[in-house]
C-alpha cells in the first residue's frame, strides 16, 4: 500500500553510516548535575549508534518526564520528550507504523514502573521491537528526591522522611514476568558492559529491556555502590555470559551454584568445587533468568548483571506486517470504495 | 382468501419489533430496515437493548427491541410514537406499550404470555384475555406453534425452530407493509449462507409468515409508503460507528497516509475500533491498546511518523486522554480524536447518549490549550465530519475532537455511498528541504508547523511537550516566547473559521425565534422545525457542525432574532458558550434522561416560546 510516507523516504537519500559519536551529539546543552549517572549513559549511547549500521535520521530516542527525559535533546537524531510515563507507549504507535526505524525509550524508574507501569509491562508482553533503557537511580530526582517504586524499603527521602514502607520492584523480575524477550541489567560505572548491552538491545528483535543501575548524586548518592565502586564491585556482583560458569570475586575465587532451584556461593579456591559445579549461564533459559532476577531478593549473592534472558519470539510490529500481507495476499489490495459501499448495497438510478 | 383487501396509503410509520434479549428482535429489525430501504424508502433506526450482556430470559430488564421509522420524506429520527409494535413475550408488550399510538397496531406472540411470562412481567392476568388493551387494534398469534408446525420434521432441535419466530413475525410486518419478499430472501441467504439447514428453514418461515399474514380475516389492512425521491447512485444503511471508520479509512486514502487507530474499548465507541481492526486488507494498522492513555499517546507516536492518526473513545475515555492531547496540542502534531458521548458524569449511563462532553472537549485541559470540536448531526453525516475532522488536523496540524453520541454511533440510515472523487481533496505537506528546516517554522497563512517525518535526512530534530522557542523548536522559558507561543497557537486555531462553511439558517433570516441545534439533535429539531413551517409558524432554524471555532457569520446571525433557543442534551453547555461569547440572552431546553429528544418534545417548547415570549 503505497502511501506518501513511503514516496517521500524514498525521495531523500540514506545517510552514510561511517559516522562517530560526536555525529550523534546535538548542539544542546547537557543540563544533567555534574556527576550523575545520566552522562556515561548518553555517552555510550551516542558512541554505539555509529555501531550498529543504522542511518542516524531512522533513529528516535522517546522520553517521558524525569532527568532521563531530557535524554532525546542530547542526542542529534529524531527525538520525542513526551508525558510523564508514555514514552512506551508512543513508541509503540511509532514503531508499529514505521517498523523501519530504530525506537529507543529512555525512562527512569518512576516514569517506567510507577506512572507508566501499565505501558511498560503491556510493552513487554508484546514483545514490540523497541530498546528501552531504564535509568534506575531508585529515587525520584527532577521532583527533587521522593521515593519511587524501586526505592529500598526504610529508604528515607523527602516523602518518606520515617523510611518508606513499600515493597520495591525488581525491575528485572517485572521484566521477565511480563514477557520481555530481551532483559539485562548494566551500570553507569561499566561503560564497557553497557556499550555491549545497548549493542545487543538494538540487535535484538523485539522488546529489550535495559536496567541501568543511575547514581543519583543528588538525592541518592552511592545508592549502588556496593555494585560500582571499584573497590567492592567485584565481590558483589557476577557478570553474566551466556555458556560460562557464574564466576565472581576479586581473584575469580567465588561461583555460583545451584542447589535444587536456589543459588548459594560457593569458595572456588579450597578444593572443593571447581567450575565445572557452577551454573552454567544460558540466556536462552527463562527459568534460570528469573531464577538469576530473584539473586537480588538475597543480600547475601552477588547482583548479576548482563544479559539475564534473550530469547526470540516474533515481535508484535512484525507481527501486524504479517497479517496485513497476508490478508493483501488472500484477497488483494482493498479497494476503498468497495468497503465503503459494502455488501449490502443498491442502486438508485 | 379475500383477493379485494384494501392497501392504505401512508406517509410514514414507527415499526418497532421487541422481544426477549434471545429472541433476535435486532436481526429483525434490521432486516426489515434494509430491506424497506432497498425499495427507496426512507428509514432511521435504532437499536435498543439491555446494557447486561444476557440479561435473564423474560424479564421486564431483559427487553430487547429494534425501532424503525419509515416514509417517503422528513424521516430523520427513529421516530417519536409507535404505529406497529411487535412484541413476542409479556415483558417486551409491558415496556413498550407506553410508546405506542392509541389505535396503534400490535402483533403479539401469544405463546409468550403463559405463566411463567406473565409473572416475570410482574403481571397479574394476560392483557390479551382482558380489555387492558381495547385502546389498541390487538393481533395476537401463536407464532411459537406455527414455526413448530411449519418445521415439523425439518430435521432442526426445537430450540432452533423456536428461534425461527422472530422470522415468521418478520414475515408478517412485511406483508402488513406490502414489502415484496425478494429482497428479503437475499438478506436472509446472506446471514444463514454458512448453516444451509438454517437458511432453508428460515426462508420457509419467512414466506410463510408473509401468508400466514394473507390469510386473517381480520388482519389489519395492508399499509402502503411510497419510495423517496432519491439522488441517482449507491445505497447502503450505515451507522455513526460505522461511519466514522470508514470515513477515517476514505481520509487516509484521500490523503494518501497511512492509517493508525490506537483504541481501548469503551461502550458506545467499541465498534469503530472492531470495524477498523478488519480493514488489514487496506493497509490500516491499529493497536488495541491497555488503556485509553496508551490508545491515545500510541496515535501520537504514530503521528510523529507521519500517519494519519485517530483515537476513539467515549466520555470516561477522553477524560483519561486528555493530558495526552496537550502534548498532541503543543507539538502541534495531526490527531483524529473521536468521542462517542454518553451519558455521564462516571460510569453513568454507558449505553445511552448525551451532549455533555461538549465543554470537556472545548475546555477541559490544563494551560492554555486550543483545539478545533466538531460534531456530527446523523448517522451518515459521522463519516464526512470524520474527513472533515481529518482535514482540519493535516491542513492545521492539531489535534481534532469530532463529537458523535451513543444515539448516532448505534442509530442507522440510509447513506449515498460517495465516489472517492466527490471527497474533499486532502493535502499533505511534509518538509522536504532540509537547509530551509525548522521544526516551528510556520506556514503564514495555516500558521501550521511543518511536519518533519524520522527518516529525512538532515531533519532531525526533538520535539515535546516543555514550551518550545518559536520557529527553532529549542527548549525555552523565555516569558516573551511562551506568550507568544501561547498567542501563535490559539491564532492558528481561530483562524479556521475563515476555513469553514459559515452558518446556513433555515426558514427565515431573522425573527421572532431561532433554534440552534448541535450534534444529533438534528433529526429531532429538523422534523419539528419541517412539521411547524408546513402549519406555517414562522422560525428559523441553524444546526452547528463546528464549535469551535463557531462560524465567522454566527454572531451577525444572532443579532436578526429576537429569541434564540438551544435545546441540547445536557445542562445548557452550548448556551453558556454561546451567551459567553455573543453577550446575548439564550433560552436553553435541556433534556439529560439518556434519551433523544422527541420531535414532539422540541414543537411544544417551540409554540411554548412563541406564545409567551415577545
Amino acid at each position: 500500500m503505497k502511501t506518501n510516507v513511503d514516496e517521500i523516504l524514498k525521495s531523500v537519500p540514506v545517510s552514510k553510516i561511517n559516522l562517530t559519536a560526536k555525529d550523534f551529539k546535538s548542539d544542546v546543552d547537557v543540563r544533567w548535575c555534574a556527576g550523575c549517572g545520566s552522562y556515561a549513559i548518553l555517552s555510550q549511547s551516542q558512541k554505539v549508534m555509529p555501531d550498529i549500521g543504522i542511518p542516524k535520521e531512522k533513529v528516535t530516542f522517546i522520553s517521558g518526564i524525569g532527568c532521563s527525559g531530557r535524554f532525546p535533546y542530547y542526542m542529534d537524531v529524531y527525538g520525542f520528550h513526551a508525558i510523564h510515563g508514555r514514552a512506551l507507549a508512543i513508541a509503540t504507535g511509532l514503531k508499529i507504523s514505521r517498523p523501519d526505524l530504530s525506537v529507543w525509550v529512555a525512562t527512569g524508574d518512576g516514569d517506567c514502573m510507577s506512572i507508566g507501569g501499565n505501558h511498560m509491562i503491556h510493552a513487554c508482553r508484546r514483545n514490540i521491537d523497541i530498546n528501552v533503557l531504564m535509568f534506575n537511580n531508585e529515587v525520584y530526582s527532577l521532583t527533587k528526591g521522593q521515593y519511587s517504586p524501586t526505592s529500598r524499603i526504610g529508604q528515607v527521602t523527602k516523602s518518606s522522611p520515617l523510611g518508606a514502607l513499600d515493597d520495591p520492584f525488581n525491575p528485572i523480575t517485572l521484566a521477565l514476568g511480563s514477557g520481555a524477550t530481551f532483559v539485562a541489567r548494566g551500570f553507569d560505572r561499566d561503560t564497557k558492559m553497557m556499550n555491549h548491552l545497548f549493542k545487543r538491545a538494538q540487535k535484538h528483535k523485539g522488546v529489550s529491556f535495559v536496567e541501568v543501575y543511575t547514581n543519583c548524586i543528588i538525592y541518592n548518592n552511592k545508592a549502588f555502590d556496593e555494585f560500582t565502586s571499584k573497590d567492592t564491585r567485584k565481590e558483589h556482583t557476577v557478570n553474566l555470559e551466556h555458556g560460562q560458569p557464574l564466576v565472581f570475586g576479586n581473584d575469580h575465587d567465588k561461583g555460583i551454584k545451584l542447589d535444587g532451584f536456589k543459588p548459594t556461593v560457593v569458595s572456588l579456591s579450597n578444593g572443593e568445587y571447581g567450575t565445572s559445579d557452577l551454573l552454567i549461564h544460558d540466556e536462552k533459559d527463562s527459568t534460570l533468568a528469573l531464577i538469576l532476577a530473584r539473586m537480588a531478593d538475597n543480600p547475601e549473592l552477588p547482583r548479576p548483571m548482563g544479559v539475564f534472558q534473550s530469547v526470540e519470539r516474533p515481535s508484535y510490529d512484525e507481527k501486524v506486517e504479517w497479517q496485513i500481507n497476508n490478508e493483501i495476499d488472500k484477497k488483494g489490495e482493498g479497494d476503498v470504495e468497495t468497503l465503503l459501499r459494502g455488501e449490502e448495497y443498491w442502486q438508485v438510478d | 382468501m379475500d383477493v379485494n383487501k384494501t392497501i392504505n396509503k401512508t406517509e410514514n410509520a414507527v415499526v418497532r419489533f421487541a422481544g426477549d434479549s434471545g429472541d433476535g428482535m435486532q436481526l429483525s429489525g434490521t432486516f426489515f430496515a434494509n430491506v424497506v430501504a432497498s425499495q427507496g424508502i426512507k428509514i432511521n433506526t435504532f437499536p435498543d437493548y439491555p446494557s447486561e450482556v444476557r440479561a435473564p430470559e423474560g424479564t421486564l430488564y431483559g427487553v430487547s427491541a429494534f425501532q424503525v421509522n419509515i416514509g417517503t420524506s422528513n424521516i430523520h429520527t427513529p421516530g417519536d410514537k409507535i404505529d406497529v409494535l411487535v412484541a413476542m413475550n409479556a415483558s417486551s408488550l409491558k415496556v413498550n406499550l407506553p410508546r405506542v399510538k392509541k389505535g396503534g397496531i400490535l402483533i403479539v406472540n401469544k405463546a409468550g404470555f403463559n405463566d411463567k411470562n406473565l409473572k416475570l412481567a410482574q403481571m397479574e392476568e394476560s392483557p390479551l384475555d382482558s380489555d387492558a388493551l381495547k385502546d389498541y387494534r390487538l393481533f395476537s398469534f401463536d407464532i411459537t406453534r406455527q414455526v413448530k408446525e411449519i418445521l415439523a420434521g425439518s430435521g432442526l432441535s426445537p430450540k432452533d425452530i423456536e428461534r425461527t419466530k422472530n422470522i415468521f413475525a418478520l414475515g408478517i410486518t412485511y406483508w402488513l407493509f406490502d414489502i415484496p419478499l425478494q429482497q428479503a430472501f437475499r438478506w436472509i441467504e446472506k446471514k444463514f449462507a454458512k448453516k444451509k439447514d438454517l437458511l432453508a428453514a428460515n426462508l420457509r418461515v419467512l414466506e410463510a409468515g408473509w401468508h400466514f399474514a394473507e390469510d386473517q380475516e381480520n388482519f389489519a389492512p395492508q399499509l402502503a409508503i411510497a419510495p423517496a425521491e432519491q439522488q441517482s447512485g449507491y445505497y447502503r444503511n450505515i451507522t455513526g460507528n460505522h461511519a466514522v471508520a470508514l470515513g477515517l479509512v476514505a481520509a487516509a486514502k484521500k490523503a494518501k497516509l497511512p492509517l493508525f487507530l490506537g483504541s481501548y474499548p469503551i461502550t458506545p465507541a467499541s465498534e469503530i475500533l472492531q470495524y477498523i481492526s478488519g480493514y488489514k486488507q487496506y493497509g490500516v494498522k491499529h493497536l488495541q491498546a491497555e488503556d485509553e492513555i496508551g490508545g491515545i499517546t500510541s496515535a501520537i507516536g504514530a503521528a510523529f511518523g507521519g500517519s494519519l492518526a485517530a483515537t476513539t473513545t467515549s466520555g470516561p475515555g477522553l477524560s483519561l486522554k486528555i493530558e495526552a492531547i496537550g502534548l498532541a496540542i503543543i507539538t502541534e502534531l495531526p490527531l483524529v480524536i473521536v468521542n462517542v458521548q454518553r451519558a455521564g458524569p462516571s460510569t453513568g449511563l454507558p449505553t445511552k447518549p448525551e451532549q455533555s462532553d461538549l465543554l470537556q472537549a472545548l475546555h477541559g485541559r490544563h494551560g492554555e490549550a486550543p483545539l478545533p470540536v466538531i460534531a456530527a448531526a446523523s448517522s451518515t453525516d459521522c463519516f464526512h465530519m470524520t474527513i472533515e475532522a481529518a482535514r482540519i488536523a493535516l491542513k492545521y496540524m492539531t489535534p481534532v475532537i469530532l463529537l458523535t453520541d451513543g444515539y448516532l454511533a448505534q442509530g442507522a440510515e440510509p447513506w449515498r455511498v460517495p465516489s472517492l472523487d466527490e471527497l474533499p481533496k486532502l493535502n499533505v505537506d511534509f518538509a522536504t528541504d532540509a537547509q530551509e528546516f525548522n521544526p516551528y517554522r510556520r506556514d503564514p497563512e495555516t500558521l501550521a508547523r511543518l511536519w518533519a517525518i524520522p527518516g529525512m535526512k538532515g531533519m532531525e530534530h526533538r520535539i515535546g511537550g516543555l514550551e518550545k522557542q518559536d520557529v527553532t523548536g529549542n527548549v525555552s522559558h523565555d516569558p516573551e516566547n511562551h506568550q507568544k507561543m501561547v498567542e501563535l497557537r490559539q491564532q492558528k486555531i481561530d483562524n479556521i473559521s475563515k476555513d469553514i462553511p459559515p452558518a446556513i439558517i433555515e426558514g427565515h433570516q431573522s425573527g421572532k425565534l431561532l433554534i440552534i441545534g448541535w450534534g444529533s439533535t438534528y433529526g429531532a429539531i429538523k422534523t419539528a422545525f419541517d412539521d411547524l413551517q408546513k402549519d406555517g409558524l414562522s422560525i428559523s432554524y441553524l444546526h452547528l457542525r463546528h464549535l469551535n471555532p463557531l462560524p465567522a457569520n454566527l454572531g451577525e446571525i444572532l443579532h436578526q432574532f429576537d429569541n434564540i433557543l438551544v435545546p441540547e442534551m445536557n445542562m445548557g453547555q452550548l448556551k453558556m458558550l454561546l451567551q459567553a461569547k455573543y453577550l446575548l440572552p439564550i433560552l436553553g431546553y435541556n433534556k439529560v434522561k439518556g434519551q433523544p429528544f422527541k420531535a414532539e418534545e422540541i414543537k411544544a417548547k417551540i409554540k411554548e416560546i412563541l406564545t409567551t415570549e415577545v
